[in-house]
């Protein structure tokens, strides 16, 4: 344990410590979130005015972000799944750098819904008596914030619990986190669940009230979580001593050939049924795809998404191209700019549209909103920098060969 | 429409008058000094949720708000928290073959209401429909609209509002229970429990509730002082609101202000669970619907109409 804390202590000072890459992309981040923080200040100031929401369209890019950002957070459990189940090995010693970015991704996704209140400082009502009145099960907001913590908490154990076995210089024994590694992946998937619930069980949104909606939620986050692993995973490669398998990385893409293939079946399901009854419901689809009543707003976006998903598809659908650098990241590219438009834009602000009085109010959000959105997204990627440096000397062993040494050398005097 | 005086809804007689009378305490108030409102911060902080509070800690939260507002408003506001009567269950009747779409029901509504005039919030909707084109599905509807004149030759018109629905969407997804039904019917919010999320604006499928996206702007002179904690006391902004059936005024035996406002008699109100009711015999003689009955919500809004155009 004493050694642990050692190696964990001089990991933490160092971490202040790089080269100029490193201080430079700090900075920037910096730069980013002071000005989001600077937006933050004035909405707090004179209301959530300063977006584009209105009564109409109720949500808007905070909430897509806060959508978009549950997805990511399986990449963890997609790579647990092939690591323990199928005890993959290449993925298996990646699977740390999954969990970090759930750990990222959730911590952003309690950074939108603070933004996104209009009483922040009331937050504590969400609590269960005698502090809040919780209302569970009712509210499944009380569930998604019941299982957004603990899906956090369990990534923080299984985090503190790897560097502490690799602080020790040991492989960590499965038998004492199995149950914790079995539990994240239910986990994982009800994360995703609940939150697609959140929006399906409201009957005045005929958009979200399709059974086909938590399907689409799970698939799509299935493509965009690994994705971004990726080319985090190449970053990592490239900016440190980490090895990472190639075999790791054309699992993963092969994995997401799967994720999109069943993505892009469940949209061609939902868009059949709507457009070929023709019932008044297709209205929201209408105007993602073609506009309605003269307003098309989102049109591009949407054929941009779409185009993105089915060239990133064909990618990782064919070795060739799937286990091709280049194409690799072309592909790992297209997919997150595709399920970011799809599950941000493209699955929250056409709930609203028509509004449910028949109203068309096209959302776009302002520039206020988008510095805040970009604020969060820069510190989840500082979040992430420096969980990464913190781990990455522990993880390569580096700490822990200059520990032992050092220990050596103190009983050789 | 008959000449007879309509019976009230709780069937008390009333002063139409008496809501005025806060008017003239407003002059006492305006001589208090001025103290920093910021001071009742941590209280107001600590405050706990409406239905958990005991008849004192109402009474000492309503001095509190009473004096914050007095201090902001520089006029005396009066807040009440008089309880659900009783036998008591509110119900709503709209005839639409009488509705001319002059929306005087949205401005009395806004007046009584203390609703903010900039950013304008209003609780009413009067939608416009072409006549002969489909409409229950609100596809069609047009809210914005300035004729010289109503009612227009080619337009029929379909006011709508909160429908206090029996079983309402918008408590049921509340993650803080900051919005319930009461036992008289009326869905109310406790402005000071609301997180601000807007979770049951995404649930109402009458596009009933309005959010508090800026400050409420409200003209000093203009603001009624005659307020219920659960109803049109002044609100705070990043907090919901919507219609209460006017629970500060029918609570004390009195119509909604849309009611009294309309000037064709399109809007009728009155206790359910009175058998005698001007309600009770709409709904047992008149062809009644509800706005969206598909999605189970039991509106206790009826539509109807008496089969003859104003």
């Amino acid at each position: 344990m004493a050694d642990a804390i050692k190696v964990f202590l001089k990991s933490f000072i160092r971490l202040p410590k790089g080269g100029a890459v490193f201080y430079a992309w700090v900075a920037f981040l910096l730069v980013l979130i002071s000005f989001g923080l600077g937006s933050y200040i004035k909405q707090i100031d004179k209301g959530l005015i300063i977006t584009a929401m209105r009564d109409q369209v109720s949500w808007g890019f905070y909430i897509a972000n806060f959508t978009f950002l549950v997805g990511v957070a399986a990449a963890a459990v997609l790579l647990v799944i092939p690591a323990y189940i199928y005890q993959f090995k290449p993925i298996k010693e990646i699977v740390l750098f999954g969990e970090m970015v759930a750990i990222t991704a959730v911590t952003m996704c309690i950074l939108f819904i603070m933004v996104d209140l209009g009483q922040p400082l009331r937050i504590l009502h969400i609590l269960p008596k005698p502090i809040g009145m919780m209302n569970f099960p009712s509210s499944l907001l009380a569930w998604d914030v019941i299982v957004l913590n603990g899906y956090l908490v369990i990534n923080i154990l299984l985090v503190l619990y790897t560097l502490y076995r690799l602080s020790l210089g040991k492989e960590y024994k499965l038998s004492l986190v199995l149950p914790l590694i079995l539990l994240s992946i239910p986990w994982a998937i009800s994360i995703h669940t609940v939150t697609a619930f959140l929006y399906n069980g409201l009957s005045a949104r005929p958009f979200w009230n399709a059974s086909i909606l938590a399907p689409r939620f799970l698939a799509s986050a299935f493509c965009s979580g690994p994705a971004l692993m990726l080319i985090i995973l190449q970053l990592m490669r490239k900016f440190s001593k980490v090895e990472i398998d190639n075999k790791a990385i054309f699992k993963i893409s092969e994995l997401i050939a799967y994720t999109m293939g069943i993505n892009l079946f469940l949209l061609g399901a939902e868009i059949f049924k709507e457009f070929y009854s023709g019932g008044i419901h297709k209205a929201p689809l209408e105007y993602l795809y073609f506009g309605l009543h003269g307003k098309n707003l989102l049109t591009p976006w949407m054929w941009t998404s779409l185009m993105a998903n089915i060239t990133a598809f064909i990618i990782f659908l064919i070795p060739k191209t799937r286990e091709n650098f280049i194409t690799l990241n072309i592909g790992a590219v297209l997919i997150f700019i595709g399920v970011y438009i799809e599950k941000g834009l493209g699955l929250i602000i056409p709930g609203f549209i028509p509004d449910s009085l028949g109203e068309i109010y096209e959302y776009w959000p302002t520039n206020t909103e988008s510095i805040i959105t970009i604020g969060i997204w820069a510190v989840g990627a500082l979040l992430y920098t420096l969980m990464v440096k913190f781990a990455i000397p522990i993880y390569t062993g580096e700490l822990v060969a200059e520990n032992r040494a050092a220990a050596a050398a103190q009983r050789a005097k | 429409m008959s000449n007879k005086i309509r019976s009230n809804p709780l069937g008390i007689k009333l002063n139409r008058r008496t809501f005025l009378k806060g008017a003239a305490a407003g002059i006492t108030a305006s001589a208090l000094p001025f103290q920093n409102a910021e001071a009742f911060i941590g209280e107001a902080f600590l405050q706990k949720h409406f239905k958990e509070m005991t008849d004192v800690e109402i009474k000492g939260v309503i001095e509190r708000l009473e004096k914050e507002a007095s201090l902001e408003w520089r006029k005396e506001i009066h807040i009440s928290a008089a309880k659900a009567k009783p036998g008591v269950k509110f119900g709503y009747g709209l005839d639409l073959s009488r509705c001319i779409g002059c929306r005087k029901c949205v401005s009395a509504c806004v007046r009584e209401n203390n609703q903010s005039r900039t950013p304008q919030v209003h609780w009413i909707s009067v939608l416009r429909f072409k006549k002969g084109e489909k409409w229950l599905d609100l596809e069609n509807s047009e809210k914005y609209y300035n004729p010289k004149e109503v009612p227009e030759k080619d337009f029929f018109y379909m006011p709508v509002q909160c429908q206090q629905c029996e079983d309402p969407p918008c408590v049921k997804v509340c993650p803080t229970q900051a919005t319930w039904k009461e036992p008289d019917g009326i869905v109310v919010i406790d402005y000071n429990w609301c997180i601000g999320c807007r979770y049951c604006m995404a649930a109402c499928p009458y596009g009933a509730r309005r959010f508090n996206w800026a400050k409420p702007n409200i003209p000093q002179n203009e603001l009624n002082a005659e307020t219920h904690y659960l109803g049109n006391r002044p609100r705070y902004k990043g907090v919901v609101e919507k219609c209460t059936f006017c629970i500060q005024r029918t609570r004390a035996g009195k119509y909604p202000a849309c009611v009294e406002a309309c000037p064709v008699g399109a809007r009728k109100f009155g206790n359910l669970l009175d058998p005698k009711s001007e309600i009770r015999y709409l709904i047992e003689n008149k062809r009644v619907f509800r706005l969206k009955e598909d999605l189970n919500t039991e509106p206790k809004f009826y539509y109807f109409f008496t089969g003859w155009q104003v």
